[in-house]
């Protein structure tokens, strides 16, 4: 009996080691892997680096120098009688504030804001669908409510849970996170509802493995590659849903920098100085962008049956 | 629905802000506002405030709005007008353009057609709504001044002006919506065009049109119907960014002038009637499931 268990465990990470193996080869028959890693990474390196990038202070208000096009150039007289110039790369928005600065430092709030709704949302929704699939008398109150909360539109959801507190970052990361959960549950469920008929799951029950050790040891490996890929495009779903709830003016405090809350700024003006909704459209644009490619690589890579379709 | 009801009722119950006092005003007494707060029911238990609602919901009355002073239900028969304008149009311009595209891609697989489609449905999906909406605003309606900025002018008041203020808007929120339909339909083609049947219909002459409408697109139909009507959460998460981008007066706006009012009774009608509809026309969808394929029954 022994050796069955060990063998339906050596087949287990056998196919885990194949995904991994693929993995490594299929990195270069991906181009798109590639391409969007290197997007991202550039992103969180725009993020972390933004206070040595020749930024000002992104809130720094500046009402002699308001509205300016990009490349505006300006001299300041220094303390000490020196003067220095300044280079305004993206213009200044109606309060003259520095649009360069605050693209810079807008992603971070984008970067934070998916990585951890994605995290949050993987790992709740991971839990409770794992419960869900294996436990038949929990899955079908857990599924109607799943269910409810997915007939509400995800935005129109976040919009409406925004509203309950404070405008802040803690509330838009649950706003968004709570419209999320259920896809993810849904996946993992359909997942462990399959693997709970393959022989290996039964052989381990069969031995008498207990309910948290089989779910732990057996099913949870073998949903991570799923998962990982909608985490992934749960990450830039976030990042977008976080833009349009700072654009509309419900989401983050309007003077934090984040993209969202600088067009939402420059909306009155758009017609004069389309700058302050460019720039940042765009650094969204790609980030989302690289997100969803780095995903839907992924997806190809750990799934070979899908790779044919899609 | 049910669970929509209690989920819609409890979350705008939460809130922090307390709507007597935003009603009563500033310089109201704490006599005024407990008066109202009274008049609204907003002093007795939950569990009855929600009987209430909800038994006022089915007749029809969402209350009235704290913020604009009116009876919701009238505002919402209003502000619908634009929106369903909005969706309509989308939806049709969706479809039109994303399933062609799909066909083709398929069609040609793997060759720079299929690639640009693809590439081109990822894109789709990743530049937000508003972004797409000023590249578009500032293109056609700025620069080149082809069409009206922003704004809406309802149908009654001369059709040209209605048309010309729905292209931009429509443009705007179909790009999403046909990103999600041309790749659906693309995998769903590419599932049948191997099929047996495919061949039997190419090898007894028929011509690719018929063989790829009638054998192919009809067997690949389900999935692409399905994701149609599923794509109606993400168009009604676009119609609330949209109107806002082009100033249309439309139920997307009212949501979100209602949040940020504070204005509960709004809310709670507006979410609740844009998840009816979501859930109505994932019914119909179903139904028609049993129309495009006799095999499936209920």
């Amino acid at each position: 009996m022994k050796a069955v268990a060990d063998r339906a465990l050596a087949i287990d990470f056998g196919a885990e080691a194949a995904v991994r193996v693929g993995g490594a080869r299929g990195l270069a028959r991906h181009p798109s892997v590639a391409l969007g890693a290197a997007i991202l990474a550039l992103v969180v390196a725009i993020g972390l680096l933004a206070p040595w990038l020749g930024t000002r202070d992104p809130g720094q208000i500046d009402p002699v120098f308001r509205n300016r096009r990009p490349g505006a150039e300006r001299v300041v007289r220094n303390a000490d009688g020196s003067e220095a110039k300044r280079t305004y790369w993206m213009g200044t928005d109606s309060l003259g504030r520095d649009v360069y600065s605050r693209v810079l430092y807008g992603a971070r709030v984008s970067l934070v804001v998916g990585v951890t709704v994605a995290l949050i949302s993987a790992t709740v929704g991971l839990a409770i669908g794992l419960l869900a699939g294996y436990l038949r008398w929990l899955d079908a109150i857990v599924m109607r409510v799943m269910d409810g909360l997915m007939s509400i539109p995800a935005i129109l959801l976040a919009i409406g849970l925004v509203s309950l507190s404070r405008a802040g970052l803690r509330t838009v990361v649950l706003a968004i996170v709570i419209p999320e959960v259920p896809r993810v549950v849904r996946l993992v469920r359909s997942v462990v509802l399959s693997l709970r008929e393959e022989p290996y799951v039964e052989a381990a029950v069969a031995l008498g493995a207990r309910t948290p050790v089989l779910l732990m040891r057996h099913v949870l490996p073998n949903t991570l590659a799923p998962l990982i890929v909608q985490a992934t495009f749960v990450c830039a779903s976030a990042i977008l849903v976080e833009a349009i709830l700072s654009f509309l003016g419900v989401g983050i405090p309007p003077e934090t920098p984040t993209w969202g809350n600088i067009m939402a700024e420059g909306r009155a003006l758009f017609r004069v100085f389309p700058h302050n909704i460019l720039f940042p459209g765009v650094f969204l644009a790609a980030t989302v962008l690289a997100v969803n490619m780095l995903g839907d690589g992924l997806r190809d890579m750990l799934d070979p049956r899908i790779r044919k379709r899609l | 629905m049910g669970v929509v009801a209690v989920v819609v009722f409890l979350l705008l119950r939460l809130t922090a802000g307390d709507p007597a006092a935003i009603i009563a005003g500033d310089n109201a007494t704490t006599q005024q506002v407990a008066e109202i707060r009274v008049r609204l029911g907003l002093d007795r238990p939950i569990a009855q405030q929600f009987a209430i609602w909800l038994g006022n919901v089915l007749r029809g009355d969402f209350g009235e709005s704290f913020f604009f002073k009116k009876k919701v239900a009238d505002l919402i028969l209003e502000r619908l007008e634009p929106t369903l304008a909005l969706s309509v149009c989308t939806v049709v311009l969706a479809v039109v353009v994303a399933v062609p595209l799909g066909v083709i891609a398929a069609y040609r697989r793997a060759t720079w057609i299929d690639r640009g489609v693809m590439a081109l449905s990822v894109l789709g999906f990743s530049v937000p709504v508003f972004v797409t909406g000023y590249a578009l605003v500032y293109l056609f309606a700025i620069q080149l001044a082809w069409l009206p900025v922003q704004g809406y002018q309802r149908l009654h008041e001369g059709l040209g002006g209605f048309v010309t203020h729905l292209i931009l808007p429509s443009l705007t929120l179909a790009a999403i919506y046909v990103a999600l339909i041309a790749r659906i339909t693309r995998a769903s083609m590419l599932e049948v065009l191997d099929a047996d049947h495919v061949r039997t219909a190419r090898a007894k002459g028929l011509a690719e049109m018929p063989v790829l409408l009638r054998h192919v697109l009809r067997n690949a139909a389900v999935p692409i119907v399905t994701v149609i009507g599923l794509g109606v959460a993400l168009l009604i998460g676009g119609v609330v960014v949209t109107e806002s981008v082009y100033s249309i007066p439309g139920l997307g706006r009212l949501t979100v002038d209602a949040v940020l009012a504070r204005d509960f009774p709004t809310v709670q009608a507006v979410i609740l009637l844009f998840s009816l509809v979501y859930v109505l026309i994932n019914l119909v969808v179903d139904l028609t499931y049993t129309v495009l394929d006799p095999r499936i029954r209920y």
